[in-house]
């Protein structure tokens, strides 16, 4: 696949190899005459105007003396000096900040403690731009000899920015001994990028091929501008040959590119919807099963959030196990809730779904004024354990990140945990008797008043735990539960009332139809979008997706 | 203004998922009739009743009223508008306004919301709930809220509706279940009373009250018609004994 | 029978009575607080006074369109804010146009946010505000227009209960986040403010106020004889039949939807003149006027007074707003306790709101006497 790039490359190693061993058979003298060098070079560099401070560095950099890596990292670093009195240059320990007075210094040559100075006596070497630039990439090339994998990665991604002949030997030299797979294929990349730009077409090819399984962006931007046609007709690339090969590599990269990012997009909509579908669902269980409409739902999933910063708050060292301490505590806190909520008011309102609206509106209210009292209306974060932190990056076009990924899968467990419950226990089984026919499940001894509260605990602690889950998507405060209210009863109504999998259906389908418009029309044009589209879906089918079969709540 | 249609069903059949509700039914009623129907449950009254109205379209058969009228081809509220109407079992009138606002609802005429917005009752329209109002005896108990009406007295309120829209032929679907004996004496005179200008159908299970209204009695029995005629002949039918009281 | 028909036209409506008085009373008293009394006394009614009942009188005239759709024909809607501020905007549009070149800006046509937001020239639907006749269309028909294109696509398929009542909350929910976008030209999450002038008159100056306040009671009243008129028309007891059973209002021929869509659309133009007459003397409108909290709210305080009688819609208004007035001065943290315990407590407790309170006690001295059958009140009742 790769063409070896030996031959210059050889000739290169082997006079290095010479000078090394030319260096290496003399070292005291070499030392002490590359030292000499190291501080007059220093002293240039400290008289030198910013124009000719890079042929200096570039001077400090080609002396292959072992300390100019730390030299050049502190001068990028702001922390190369020179002392007043005796104009010598020294390195910082640590950079200067406001309050820093005197400094400790490093010998330029020994790289050993020199004693400490203060600042008045001592001028910075300064840099600007670009100088940085260049000794950004000049310490790259030294990271791409680290022994960390990861750093040789960064420092390849770092060169690739600015590949000139001297990189693209450095590329070549390493990649002939890369061990990592990752690294090697950076620089293959970057290897045959450079190789874009080379005289010899067949050379090009060669490079148009290796950079078709790419999947980079970069990569695609490159072969898209070999593509473009100047006015006088023609083209970047001269040979027609190249441009086909490019053409089509350009091609296979955008359509495998599209392919992973509508993945992502699915995957992003997916996580959108699971937020949506717990949210739902405790709502669909005390809509559908008990008719009551609880405009304090998203209250509900407030305390489930405002549990987990407590329980973070008293669990200050155990940020990593203190969420799975959060989830069963806000599933207990929100039921609890839910259950006084039910004795104390909604109990009195069965049958008149409009009063238990009205009223379950001031419990919202309360509630809300209530956590705004104890917590006050800042926001609270609530931070993620490091298992939940991070990325997966699958490839360069589609990249994954944990806490959603853990929320998607969170959401499918509780799904099925509520399905169990329903379908096999004896509580589910009551649950469904009390909605489906309220005096005969009487009749048959079923405490129909427990059902009712334990059917709205139920609901509300599973409100609770979507609460938790909310905790790490967004800020905690006491405004949460309102938005989400509205978004998770249309998922109901869309959905169908009483219906888990249409809530499951709905929750899912409504967040990837938001993420899909959010890149043409903006989250808030998607999100009036989507609620239009309900509205008119509801003219079609009033009852949802999965219509409530049996007593339905209007009665 | 007198009825002159005949009711006729010929051969009627209506089958549910296999299952004939109606079989082959065949019946007439004449106009002024007071006719009774009964039979044990499943019989299919109800749905001869639904196919009538136009809620049930049969799979066979025909239904006419009149000469001219085929009810097989009408739509429900053609049917209703051709002056059949139809008293559910449960009474439905309105709770919350008095039994002269539900009858005043009842008005046949136009319902536009323009209309009835700016509409004011004419002395004739005023006559006729009046009169209706004899007819079912609340005539003190016009500015009641119809939701404190007696059982009873809400189902007479809702035949009373029925006959705001004038109808020439009524059809009643039980309508003495759950009402005391007074109010099942009171019921048959109204229903007796009716009969002549208007023909009436009644469905019930109440042998007392059919004894005491009717003149014919149809049997039905698994969507056909087993025995008719008067009470004594029908009551001796050995079929309608055995379907009755038999394995 | 001739005696007959008198009995059921002389229903004797006490309500409509002590409503107009009082409203008479308020107005009067307040306009002559204002102009009569001088500033230094301690009964004179300030210009914030002025506003103050100005705001409760929109507010009433918001919840009696709430009242009508909601006590008369069951239709909960919690999204009437939207129609209260889309009239409310197409006044503010008008009162834009008219600052003219007296903006920061000095743009003789275009308002300051424009000029701000670097527009080249007055987007369509703003041209013509700049007349009041135009305005005034405006300010009924597009809530009219609005209600009537909901209406249509709700009531004909057949959405009632919970179901309409969350879809008028995403409704409301929608126009708020449309109209926060600063690039819809309504002035973003600013909103309209500054205003000069009405009509040539000054919005600062007292006289003005006065009339202004004199013009919404006016046009209350009005409104409140007209609903009392639907209400007490036949097309209103086919309303109020439709509340309690609408498939059988349906079985008796009448077209249920299409009664729903034009009370709903009467209710859309009330609340939009509500919202029209409400900005000037506020004296700014922003798209959180739109917010689903708002519409809920006017549900409260129609419920507090008692749904289904008009003049309870409108005294619980009065009552619910004086309260949050005086609450959100004195204990701003308390008023979220209260107005939640309002809510729990009125629908737990007070179905028929204070005015059924109150008729119910009136009710049972009435009962003491002897009355024929024939000549009992016709009673505002709400279950």
């Amino acid at each position: 696949m790769r063409k070896p790039f030996l031959r210059p490359g050889v000739q290169f190693v082997f006079i290095a190899l010479l000078l090394l061993a030319g260096r290496s058979a003399s070292p005291v003298f070499a030392q002490a005459s590359s030292d000499a060098t190291l501080l007059s070079t220093l002293g240039q560099l400290r008289d030198a105007d910013f124009s000719d401070k890079e042929k200096f560095v570039d001077q400090l950099d080609q002396s292959g003396h072992p300390s100019v890596q730390a030299i050049l990292t502190a001068l990028l670093e702001d922390r190369l000096y020179s002392r007043n009195d005796d104009m010598k240059v020294f390195l910082a320990k640590t950079a200067a900040t406001e309050d820093t007075t005197s400094l400790d210094l490093i010998d330029p040559v020994t790289l050993k403690g020199a004693g400490s100075a203060t600042l008045d006596n001592l001028t910075k070497i300064g840099t600007n731009n670009h100088l940085r630039r260049a000794l950004q990439t000049m310490l790259a090339r030294y990271k791409l000899s680290s022994p960390d994998a990861a750093v040789r990665l960064d420092a390849a991604r770092n060169m690739e920015n600015d590949l000139d002949e001297a990189t693209v030997r450095i590329f070549q030299q390493r990649v002939a001994v890369e061990t990592d797979s990752k690294v090697k294929e950076e620089l293959s990349t970057g290897l045959a990028l450079a190789a874009l730009d080379g005289s010899d077409p067949q050379a090009r090819l060669a490079a148009v091929n290796t950079l078709r399984h790419s999947l980079r962006q970069d990569v695609l931007n490159k072969l898209q501008t070999l593509l473009v046609q100047s006015s006088d007709g023609s083209y970047v690339e001269s040979d027609a040959n190249v441009r086909q090969a490019a053409a089509s590599a350009a091609k296979s990269i955008s359509r495998r590119r599209t392919f992973y990012s509508g993945f992502e997009t699915l995957f992003f909509g997916l996580s959108l919807g699971s937020v949506l579908v717990l949210i739902a669902i405790g709502l669909a269980i005390t809509f559908g099963v008990m008719g009551v409409i609880n405009m304090a739902h998203g209250e509900l999933m407030m305390l489930g959030a405002y549990t987990t910063y407590v329980v973070q708050t008293l669990m200050p060292n155990h940020t990593e196990t203190s969420i799975l301490v959060a989830i069963p505590a806000a599933f207990i806190v929100a039921t609890l809730m839910g259950i006084l909520i039910e004795r104390s008011v909604i109990r009195f309102l069965y049958g008149r779904p409009l009063e238990t609206l009205l009223a379950t509106f001031g419990v919202s209210l309360i509630l809300q004024q209530l956590v705004r009292t104890f917590f006050t209306a800042l926001n609270r974060s609530v931070n993620t354990p490091n298992w939940m932190s991070g990325t997966l990056q699958v490839n360069e076009a589609l990249s994954i990140t944990y806490n959603r990924l853990y929320i998607v899968i969170f959401t499918m467990l509780v799904f099925a945990a509520l399905l169990v419950v329903l379908k096999r226990t004896r509580l589910g089984l009551d649950i469904r008797a009390v909605s489906q026919n309220r005096a005969m499940a009487r009749a048959m001894g079923i405490r129909s008043e427990w059902v009712d509260a334990l059917t709205f605990g139920l609901g509300s602690g599973i409100a609770g735990v979507a609460g938790v889950a909310l905790s790490q998507l967004t800020n905690v405060n006491p405004n949460l539960g309102q938005s989400y209210i509205i978004d998770s009863f249309m998922v109901v109504v869309f959905g169908g009332v009483g219906s888990l999998w249409g809530s499951l259906v709905g929750g899912m389908s409504m967040g990837i139809v938001n993420e899909l418009l959010e890149p043409y029309a903006g989250a808030v044009l998607a999100k009036i979008f989507v609620l239009i589209v309900l509205i008119l879906f509801i003219q079609t089918r009033p009852r949802g997706l999965f219509p409530p079969t049996g007593r339905s709540s209007e009665n | 203004m007198s009825v002159r249609k005949t009711l006729s069903l010929d051969k009627l059949t209506v089958s549910f998922d296999g299952f004939k509700a109606l079989n082959d039914l065949t019946l007439q009623v004449d106009p002024g009739e007071l006719r009774c129907i009964i039979g044990p449950n499943g019989a299919g009254k109800t749905t001869m009743m639904d196919v009538i109205t136009g809620k049930t379209r049969p799979d066979s058969g025909t239904a006419t009223f009149g000469s001219d009228l085929n009810l097989l081809s009408m739509s429900e509220p053609e049917i209703a508008q051709a002056g059949i109407g139809r008293k559910f079992q449960k009474p439905t009138v309105f709770e919350r306004l008095t039994v002269f606002e539900n009858l005043e609802l009842a008005l046949a005429g136009d319902k536009s919301f323009f209309h009835t917005l700016f509409a004011r009752r004419t002395p004739k329209q005023d006559k006729r709930i009046y009169e209706v109002l004899e007819i079912i005896g609340l005539t003190t108990q016009h500015q009641t809220e119809a939701g404190t009406l007696a059982h009873g007295q809400k189902q007479w309120l809702e035949i009373g509706m029925l006959m705001m829209q004038e109808p020439e032929l009524l059809l009643v679907d039980e309508p003495v279940a759950g009402m005391t004996p007074q109010e099942i004496e009171r019921t048959a005179e109204l229903l007796l009373s009716l009969a002549g200008e208007h023909s009436v159908v009644v469905v019930e299970h109440d042998m007392d009250f059919v004894r005491s209204i009717a003149k014919r009695v149809t049997v039905l029995h698994e969507g056909h018609v087993i025995a008719e005629g008067d009470m004594d002949k029908v009551q001796k039918d050995p079929r309608v004994i055995e379907v009755y009281l038999g394995a | 029978m001739a005696n007959y028909t008198l009995w059921i036209s002389a229903r004797r409506d006490t309500g409509t009575g002590w409503f107009l008085g009082s409203l008479a009373l308020i107005v009067i008293a307040v306009a002559v607080l204002n102009q009569a009394v001088p500033a230094s006394s301690s009964l004179h009614v300030g210009a914030y006074g002025l506003t103050l009942v100005g705001k409760y009188l929109c507010y009433a005239l918001l919840a009696l369109a709430v009242d009508l759709i909601w006590g008369y024909c069951g239709i909960l809607s919690l999204g009437h804010a939207a129609f209260f501020s889309l009239g409310g905007y197409a006044m503010g549009m008008y009162l834009m146009r008219q600052i003219g070149t007296r903006g920061v800006y000095g743009d003789p046509i275009l308002p300051d946010f424009m000029v701000f937001l670097n527009y080249k020239s007055l987007p369509w639907f703003w041209h013509g505000f700049n007349h009041f006749a135009f305005a005034l269309a405006m300010m009924m028909v597009v809530p009219a227009a609005l209600a009537l294109l909901f209406g249509w696509f709700a009531f004909r398929s057949r959405v009632t209960g919970v179901y309409l009542s969350i879809i008028t909350q995403a409704l409301t929910y929608a126009l708020m986040l449309a109209f926060f976008r600063n690039d819809m030209g309504f002035g973003g999450n600013n909103g309209f403010t500054d205003f000069k002038d009405i009509l040539g008159f000054d919005l600062h100056s007292d006289k003005v106020r006065v009339v202004l306040l004199v013009i919404t009671g006016i046009v209350l009243a009005v409104s409140y004889l007209i609903c009392r008129a639907i209400v007490s028309s036949r097309a209103g007891r086919v309303l109020r039949a439709i509340r309690d059973a609408e498939s059988r209002t349906r079985f008796l021929g009448y077209r249920v939807a299409t009664y729903k869509t034009w009370v709903f659309v009467i209710s859309a133009v009330l609340a939009g003149i509500a919202g029209a007459l409400y900005v000037p003397q506020i004296g700014i409108i922003n798209p959180s006027e739109f917010s689903p909290i708002n519409s809920i709210e006017v549900v409260i305080w129609v419920a507090v007074g008692g749904r289904g009688t008009l003049y309870g819609a409108a005294a619980g208004a009065l009552l619910v707003n004086y309260a949050k007035t005086y609450f959100t001065s004195s204990i701003p943290e308390a008023w979220n306790y209260a107005l939640g315990a309002l809510f729990v407590l009125v629908t737990l407790f007070l179905p028929r709101g204070i005015v059924g309170l109150v008729s119910g006690r009136a009710r049972k001295l009435k009962n003491a006497e002897p009355l024929p059958a024939q000549a009992k009140q016709q009673e505002p009742v709400s279950k």
